[in-house]
């Protein structure tokens, strides 16, 4: 660590990469809707600008491999301070970089993409703040910085993933992808409060004081809690589990296939090139709290979730569906990487994995764009021919996925099967790791097969119906709600291909899937040293490492094996009608069911965890609206009856005596007031009789 | 019969008749002629009661009714100046029709 004077401009303004992105989200999102090309150009703008700084900062990690911090004083808070700060090492450099560019690449596709959208400018006021807050992520040198960053991102997710929140079924998606990642956060959070219980601070790297660093490590790792775990493991595991809400790991994985709702830029940009990339990220950085049982959970979680999702993606039918359990599976190999491997091998495969993922969507959001919002593969066919290059770079894109020799795909998967391989514990998560690599390959193979090979598949109205009501449970892509005019949209209209400002990231892309894995050959290991902060020499002995050379071999056979597979249930006839049984259907209709029906997670979790969740609210809601409810309505009645008491009193023995009595006084008047009657001779008539009995009674009354 | 009943009997008459027409005239000069009877009534008895009383040789029954008298045709000025007011005012001298005082 250099200190604060040595430090070059790039380390001090480095906060300047995720801050321009956000301030142009905020200025996006005061602009009217109708000011789209300037919407597009900050956006595309700030991201370039980001790009710069993020190449600037490379350069400086090239130059100095040495970790570089700058912290500042945030808060005050009771006697301390709490600092936030942003770091700068060569992890945090070529993941700016990574996000900065694959970011910048898919804003620029995204103008082509959402061309026809009334949202464009809320699109991308969402899109630069993602990626803002992602960027954030990257370079917080702080535990709650990166949470906060972290949180955005969850943020924006949600909104992007519901950006068409029209349909029912984006809206439940976004709120899914929001509550199971939100599931994960707090085991985050319950980490970091721990974490800032025993290390006193959230800093990564702070002069020696932060938590990441000897002392306070040493001291997490002697200090033993609930069954002989060393403090720093358990710390590690509940941040794990931010990470596997984030990352889309089994068991949270679910929420990431159902992300798919939105717009097809999202899904490549948050999951797969970014979002679902900072939770192996979170892994990488809090590395060195990961000890060893830490790790081996990380490991076998990553080797579950990579075989798991696998499997699922063989019996999908939704383009972007299939991609996104594809991107579900790689994270488990990226999350086995770590666990076995060590930071380089996992975010190896993260990197190589971010610029083949990216290519694939924005492949797959080519096709849908030219298909008219098709997205069900049955429907689509022959496309090679009405998109040539969209079919080039998503052969590019899919070779890489499917670790083809020579393919950036097939370097990084190899570090992490080699890794697996040499890992001391267990060879299970070598074995599921194979198997998943065999099943990339068929999956991937069984999609290219569906969408560009064959004629065109013209369904029918009709026909669409009747797959709608045979497959609705599982895929929403072809729902009324989803798609406007399901099934027949393809028919009335001839796929074209997209325009240049849609194809020329996919060929760049396209580049990047070949060529990058170049970087981190075991001949010249320079992404993993670089990393690991010393250089590199060329040489060729690299191979000849034990074992390497015949598990390169095995490798690429198990990839081979997976597309002749592919070939021989897909490609060898022709799928003629979408509504055609799936080859492996025929072979064995129970498995691909259950395939089919994404291993009946969802189900379980409604039965389960839901159905749990909404007994402990029908519970609550019972208590609620019976006990508390109740009582305080039994106050109510009291306070009620008592004032009705005191109301009645008043009305009828206060008031109702006053008004008795002035009635009474005025009733008495009117009585009165009627002899008074005004008349003269009434009042001497009244004299004259009362003389006549006076006269009466003198003459007569006292005579007896 | 006495000349004392004879002249209680007269001036008991007069008194009647005063009462009546007091009562039963609607005009207020007559309901005032009326009363003006019924004091007559009244100076008649004090007549009577001096002359056949006990000592008739003082002249104190005399003295009486000339004041009796003098204050009876104040009274009847004071009324006549009571009934002119009330014509101007109402209008009218009936009694009947001004009840203004009722309650």
């Amino acid at each position: 660590m250099t200190a604060g004077s040595s430090q070059n401009w790039i380390v001090q303004n480095l906060w300047l990469i995720p801050a321009i992105p956000m301030v142009a989200a905020g200025l996006v999102a005061l602009m009217k809707r109708a000011n789209r090309g300037l919407a597009a150009t900050l956006a595309i703008g700030s991201m370039a600008v980001s790009l710069l700084l993020s190449l600037r900062a490379f350069a400086a990690a090239l130059a100095n491999p040495m970790l570089q911090v700058r912290n500042v004083d945030w808060m005050q808070f009771g006697d301390q301070w709490v600092q936030l700060g942003w770091l700068l090492d060569p992890l945090a450099a070529v993941m700016l970089v990574m996000v900065t560019f694959v970011g910048l690449l898919i804003f620029i596709y995204s103008v082509g993409y959402m061309a026809h959208d009334d949202n464009f400018t809320r699109f991308f006021c969402f899109l630069s703040l993602f990626a803002g807050a992602m960027l954030g992520v990257v370079i917080a040198n702080s535990l709650l910085l990166l949470f906060m960053c972290w949180e955005v991102v969850g943020l924006t997710s949600y909104l992007l993933i519901g950006f068409w929140f029209q349909r029912p079924a984006a809206a439940a998606a976004a709120k899914k992808a929001f509550i199971t990642t939100r599931v994960g956060d707090l085991g985050l959070l319950i980490g970091m409060v721990w974490l800032y219980s025993q290390a006193g601070t959230l800093l990564f790297y702070g002069n020696g004081n932060g938590c990441l660093e000897q002392r306070a490590l040493a001291a997490m790792a002697a200090h033993a809690t609930v069954a002989g775990m060393a403090v720093s493991t358990a710390i590690g595991l509940l941040i794990f589990c931010g990470a596997v809400g984030k990352s889309g790991q089994v068991p949270l994985h679910v929420w990431l296939p159902d992300a798919m709702e939105g717009p097809t830029p999202v899904s490549a940009l948050i999951h797969a090139a970014t979002m679902v990339a900072a939770g192996v990220y979170l892994v990488a950085r809090v590395y060195p709290l990961m000890s060893g049982s830490a790790l081996e959970v990380v490991a076998w979680v990553g080797a579950v979730t990579a075989i798991f999702a696998a499997c699922i993606a063989v019996a999908q039918n939704d383009i972007k569906r299939i991609l996104a359990y594809s991107t579900v599976s790689q994270l488990g190999y990226m999350m086995l990487g770590l666990g076995v491997g060590g930071v380089a091998v996992g975010m190896f495969h993260l990197i190589t994995h971010a610029f083949f993922k990216a290519l694939l969507f924005l492949g797959a959001g080519s096709v849908i764009h030219g298909c008219t919002e098709e997205q069900d593969i049955r429907n689509m066919g022959g496309l090679r021919k009405f998109m040539p290059v969209t079919f080039a770079a998503y052969t590019c894109g899919m070779l890489a996925l499917c670790g083809f020799p020579l393919f950036a795909g097939f370097w990084s998967k190899d570090a992490i099967l080699h890794s697996a391989h040499g890992w001391g514990i267990s060879r299970g998560p070598f074995y599921l790791g194979a198997i998943g690599a065999l099943l990339t390959a068929f999956y991937m193979t069984r999609q290219m097969y569906y969408v560009f090979f064959g004629q065109k598949r013209t369904p029918a109205a009709t026909v669409g119906a009747a797959a709608v009501a045979v497959h609705g449970a599982t895929e929403h892509a072809v729902e009324p709600a989803v798609s406007p005019r399901p099934g027949e949209v393809c028919a009335v209209e001839e796929p074209h291909e997209s325009p240049v400002v849609m194809t020329i990231p996919l060929a760049i892309l396209a580049v990047f899937a070949v060529l990058l894995g170049f970087v981190g050959t075991p001949a010249w290991p320079w992404f993993q040293n670089f990393l690991g902060g010393h250089g590199v020499t060329f040489d060729w002995s690299g191979f000849g490492e034990p074992g390497l050379m015949s598990l390169m071999l095995t490798s690429s056979l198990i990839v081979m094996l997976g597309l002749l597979l592919g070939w021989f249930f897909y490609g060898r006839r022709p799928i003629v009608h979408p509504t055609d049984e799936d080859a492996l259907e025929e072979l064995a209709p129970p498995v691909f069911s259950a395939l089919a029906h994404r291993l009946y997670v969802d189900e379980l979790y409604s039965v389960t965890v839901i159905a749990l969740a909404r007994f402990g609210a029908a519970f609550a809601s019972w208590l609620d609206r019976w006990i508390f409810g109740g009582a305080v309505r039994l106050v109510a009645w009291a306070v009620t009856g008592v004032s009705w008491l005191d109301a009645g009193v008043d009305r009828f023995v206060v008031n109702g005596g006053f008004d008795e009595g002035c009635r009474e006084l005025s009733r008495g008047g009117r009585l009165l007031s009627r002899l008074q009657n005004g008349r003269v001779q009434t009042y001497l008539s009244v004299i004259a009789a009362a003389l006549v009995v006076l006269g009466v009674w003198l003459l007569w009354g006292h005579r007896g | 019969m006495t000349p004392l009943a004879g002249c209680l009997l007269v001036s008991a008459l007069l008194f009647s008749i005063g009462l009546a027409g007091a009562l039963t005239r609607r005009n207020a000069i007559l309901v005032l002629a009326g009363i003006e009877l019924m004091l007559n009534a009244a100076n008649l008895n004090f007549i009577a009661f001096w002359r056949f009383g006990p000592n008739p040789e003082a002249f104190t029954g005399v003295m009486f009714v000339i004041f009796s008298i003098a204050v009876a045709a104040a009274e009847a000025a004071v009324g006549l100046a009571l009934i002119l007011a009330i014509y101007r005012h109402a209008r009218t001298s009936d009694v009947s029709e001004i009840a203004e005082m009722r309650g």
